[in-house]
């Protein structure tokens, strides 16, 4: 089985940086991202050269660069295709996806939700700046509509994509959120991505400091994040706010927000969070937080699933057929068929 | 009581059978081949049919044909015209009697010539009765009516007892030219296995059509082409799209990889994917992935991870992977593109042959990204090819596009089974070391290593960006770039050393070359056939290896005044050999979706002879 080999010398945060000067702006939500994977690397319980991290075009993509294990910088959108060829190659490998909103949701959106489909067992981070950083500021499939871009200078007329309900919708079997300014998070939701085995999606916000400055604001800002962030954790009662006294009910299948300490409705009244619901209808409803005003912003795992993973079925049925009709040699290639001989 | 029928021996024959595309006349041809290559005939083969799976029945887009070309000599090409013709129906008499010898055979099935049929193909009157196929041998069979009375008092639909009047016919045939009805019957037999009645009512249909002939008075005469003097050995018949799968696995065996294909399916390659598929107890994964980007990109993620790793497609097809060839020309990994040519550009002709991606396979990429370019010469030679083209690429860590055709596609003849010493040496050497390790360190063919993802102590980033020499980081120096340009050119370049000089055939100077290449060899090697008969006149060199040329290529062009250069494109070779040679080449183009009849080229080159002598 994959993944389960502990390395002999535990390995540190560094271990996993390359010799390369990082070369994102300053300030940019890139830097916490790649700190929270290489401080989690370690805990993966892999040896540092079975782990490959494949990315795209943009400026999250220049992520490999400063790993310190095998790497693939790659072309516009195609990260999730180069990535699925290197786990069918070899399924032991732990394959990871740095890759931003448009190189994932727009130019390759097409291989993002087909990896979700056929749900190939890689690790998807998609950074999350709702804008075109590296072009210079034009607007991407999750900015915000209305929003002034320089190719949107009257505001974005285009609805958005919800990542987390295409990734669900997708077949994703780990989907997740997280915020690069919640370092410990953010490690949570990485090292559980590692340990999944299936197609897992962690969607980050993370804030680009020139183009898009504090977009994430609202969740990011020290006197506002508690009031607008939803912490989900399995088996507990969906409540936020500085105090901790607001509650997500369900009322049929309307999410409603409710006051748990004001007498009429308790902490008893509020949706408890199952990360292993074999249903995804919830999880589209937590999904739509984003979509609708006043709701909070749900991080935390959404939904994790097991179910087979395409690479070990590829391997499986290649396993099958050798077990079956036996390992294919030279000599058997032309056996049987229609075949004669000339004297 | 068997008639008195003469018994003739010919040296060659094509037939064509030809009918609905519901007709099954694929299957039948295919099983007059497989027994005809039983008998020890060589042969070639070309299916012939419409883009539409099932045009309106009757109609003349719905006419699907299967050409066979069998004789006693060595076979190169399907045959110009055939000598037979089995019709179905009247549209396939009408979109297949031009092509046909002057005196061919017609057997018509008689039953499918109804008004409404004579509608459909339109004809004014019936062509059987009208006298206008007056100088054909035609024989008049009602097909349908026999087979539907050979087949009474089995438990099937009339629809079902119809649909075998192609074994019916196939059985004429197979009395027509004296070949035995057990392969089929056997073949039958396994396709049928669970389904009694259909395969007693097929194996009846076989059965009486072979009576048919035997008593009839239709016929008056049998034929005989007696076995062909082919190479001792042993023999499978291949079409240009199954020898491309063998030829990747038997490298993938020899070189002791796996074998890895991204594709998407693509008219007319897509037997390449489905082929490859069944080959699972060889270790070999293939990946049906949701766009041509993502067959040829999985491709190069393998690659990276130390497989041999393939992708196949066609023109629109090889459009789409532009891009990502140029991040494997950047990266320098091994991988082979296989272009199955079609007519272009766009959605094209996609069932049909052309030569037309050249210049797109030599610069079709931006940036300086070149790339060697390998041609497949007819359906057998895919095989040797794709071995050869994997040899290149794992060798010099570069991918290759491999060249084949609709034409070989589909196309098939023998080929003879090697031994796997014949194979040529395909060494693998991933990097372990990890002492004095770089990612563009370069050993003496200008290769870097190929150091897989899983090995300890060689971590390192590859990608498109531009990367410094030897050492493989980011580089925007602007003389490191050119360096790097160099280096991956320089590589292409020293693939010479591992192609063979071009072998003149004829005279080794004189007047006039023909110069050709992929897979117009088989019909432009019967025209100089021909023309040499009585002694050489026209020479001949043919392609295998298009980038980089044959070292000795320019030497021999400069030893002939003319060289023609016939092509299924508008002049792209000579276009590519004008460049590079800084001669003139005469140009004999046809764009037609189909391949050049021999008798075309006999013409041309004659008329270039003619020219000369002032005739």
């Amino acid at each position: 089985m994959e993944n389960n080999k502990i390395p002999e010398i535990k390995l540190t945060a560094k271990d996993f940086a390359s010799d390369q000067e990082v070369k994102w702006c300053p300030g940019c939500g890139d830097y916490s991202i790649l700190a929270q994977v290489q401080r989690s690397s370690p805990d993966f319980g892999i040896e540092k050269e079975k782990m490959v991290w494949v990315s795209g075009i943009g400026c999250s993509s220049r992520f490999p660069y400063y790993m310190n294990t095998y790497g693939f910088h790659s072309i516009h959108g195609r990260a999730a295709s180069i990535a699925t060829g290197v786990k069918l190659a070899n399924p032991d490998l732990q394959v990871w996806v740095a890759t931003g909103d448009g190189d994932l949701l727009s130019i390759g959106g097409n291989h993002f939700i087909h990896a979700c489909r056929k749900n190939v067992d890689l690790k998807i981070i998609m950074f999350n700046n709702k804008i075109y950083g590296l072009t210079k500021g034009q607007y991407s499939p999750t900015t915000d509509k209305g929003t002034v871009t320089k190719t949107t200078p009257y505001g974005s007329i285009d609805w958005p994509f919800n990542a987390i309900k295409l990734a669900t919708g997708s077949g994703a079997t780990f989907v997740a959120r997280s915020i690069d300014r919640e370092p410990k998070h953010l490690q949570d939701m990485i090292t559980r991505a590692s340990k999944h085995h299936g197609a897992a999606f962690i969607e980050v916000y993370q804030n680009c400091p020139i183009f898009n400055d504090g977009v994430h604001a609202h969740v990011t800002e020290k006197d506002v994040k508690a009031e607008n962030t939803l912490v989900m954790e399995h088996g507990k009662p969906l409540v936020f706010g500085k105090n901790m006294d607001k509650g997500i009910m369900l009322d049929g299948l309307n999410p409603k927000i409710i006051n748990i300490n004001d007498g009429n409705l308790s902490i008893n009244d509020v949706w408890v969070h199952d990360e292993y619901d074999d249903n995804p209808t919830r999880v589209f409803l937590l999904a739509r937080f984003t979509d609708i005003p006043g709701f909070p912003v749900p991080i935390g795992v959404f939904r994790q699933f097991n179910k087979a993973t395409y690479n070990e079925d590829v391997t499986g049925q290649i396993e099958h057929i050798q077990k079956t009709k036996g390992v294919g040699t030279f000599e058997t290639l032309f056996a049987g068929g229609n075949t004669w001989e000339v004297q | 009581m068997a008639k008195e029928t003469e018994l003739i021996i010919l040296d060659e024959v094509t037939v064509r059978f030809a009918g609905d595309s519901g007709d099954g006349m694929q299957l039948t041809g295919s099983q007059f081949m497989d027994t005809t290559a039983f008998v020890g005939n060589d042969l070639n083969t070309l299916p012939d049919f419409p883009a539409e799976i099932r045009a309106p029945a009757g109609s003349l887009s719905g006419v699907s044909g299967f050409q066979l070309h069998f004789s006693s000599n060595d076979v190169q090409t399907p045959g110009d015209n055939p000598d037979v013709l089995i019709a179905m129906n009247p549209a396939a008499l009408k979109v297949n009697l031009k092509d046909l010898k002057k005196n061919a055979t017609i057997i018509v099935n008689t039953s499918a010539f109804d008004t409404k049929n004579l509608k459909l193909a339109k004809y004014d009157s019936n062509p059987l009765e009208d006298g206008s196929l007056q100088g054909y041998h035609l024989i008049p069979v009602a097909l349908t009516q026999m087979t539907m009375n050979t087949l009474e008092g089995l438990e099937m639909s009339l629809k079902e007892k119809e649909k075998c009047k192609n074994f019916f016919a196939l059985g004429i045939m197979y009395w027509m030219y004296n070949r035995p009805l057990d392969i089929t019957d056997k073949w039958l037999e396994s396709k049928f296995a669970k389904k009694p009645v259909i395969l007693e009512a097929n194996k009846r249909a076989l059965k009486a059509g072979y009576n048919y002939g035997e008593t009839t008075e239709l016929f008056t005469a049998r034929y005989n082409v007696l076995p062909a003097k082919l190479k001792k050995g042993k023999y499978r018949n291949v079409t240009g799209n199954e020898a491309v799968a063998l030829g990747f696995v038997s490298a993938s065996l020899k070189a002791g990889i796996p074998l890895f294909l991204g594709s998407y399916p693509i008219t007319p390659a897509s037997e390449i994917l489905q082929e490859l598929s069944k080959y699972k107890a060889y270790g070999v994964k293939t990946f049906q992935a949701e766009d041509e980007i993502s067959g040829i990109c999985s491709a190069i993620g393998a690659s990276f991870t130390g497989s041999l790793a393939i992708t196949s497609t066609s023109g629109p097809g090889l459009s789409l992977k532009n891009e990502a060839m140029g991040l494997a020309v950047m990266t320098e990994l091994p991988l082979v593109i296989i272009n199955v040519q079609r007519g272009g550009p766009s959605t094209g002709l996609p069932t049909k042959t052309e030569q037309a991606d050249l210049l797109m396979s030599f610069y079709g990429r931006h940036g300086e990204a070149p790339l060697p370019v390998l041609a497949a010469s007819s359906p057998a030679d895919c095989y040797w090819m794709s071995i050869n083209a994997a040899k290149i690429a794992i060798k010099y860590m570069t991918p290759v596009i491999l060249l084949t055709d609709g034409y070989l596609a589909l196309g098939s003849e023998p080929l003879r089974i090697p031994e796997i010493s014949e194979i040529p040496e395909i060494p693998v050497n991933y990097r372990k070391d990890p002492e004095g390790f770089y990612p563009y360190l370069r050993d003496e063919n200008g290769a870097r290593p190929w150091a897989v993802p899983g090995t300890p102590n060689l971590e390192h980033r590859i990608g498109g960006l531009e990367k410094k020499d030897v050492f493989g980081n980011i580089s925007y120096e602007p003389l490191n770039h050119e360096i790097m340009i160099n280096n991956r050119d320089k590589k292409v370049k020293n693939v010479v050393n591992d192609i063979p000089d071009v072998e003149v055939k004829g005279l080794q100077e004189g007047d006039l070359l023909v110069l050709s290449w992929g897979s117009t060899l088989g019909p432009i090697h019967e025209a100089l056939r021909r023309i040499n008969k009585n002694g050489p006149k026209v020479s001949h060199v043919h392609l295998s290896y298009l980038n980089p040329f044959p070292k000795n290529l320019g030497e021999v062009l400069k030893k002939f005044k003319r060289i023609l250069i016939p092509e299924l494109n508008l002049g792209q070779l000579a276009f590519i050999i004008r460049s590079k040679y800084l001669i003139d080449v005469i140009q004999y183009n046809k764009v037609q979706g189909q391949t050049f009849k021999s008798i075309e080229i006999e013409n041309e080159v004659n008329r270039l002879l003619g020219g000369k002598d002032g005739k």
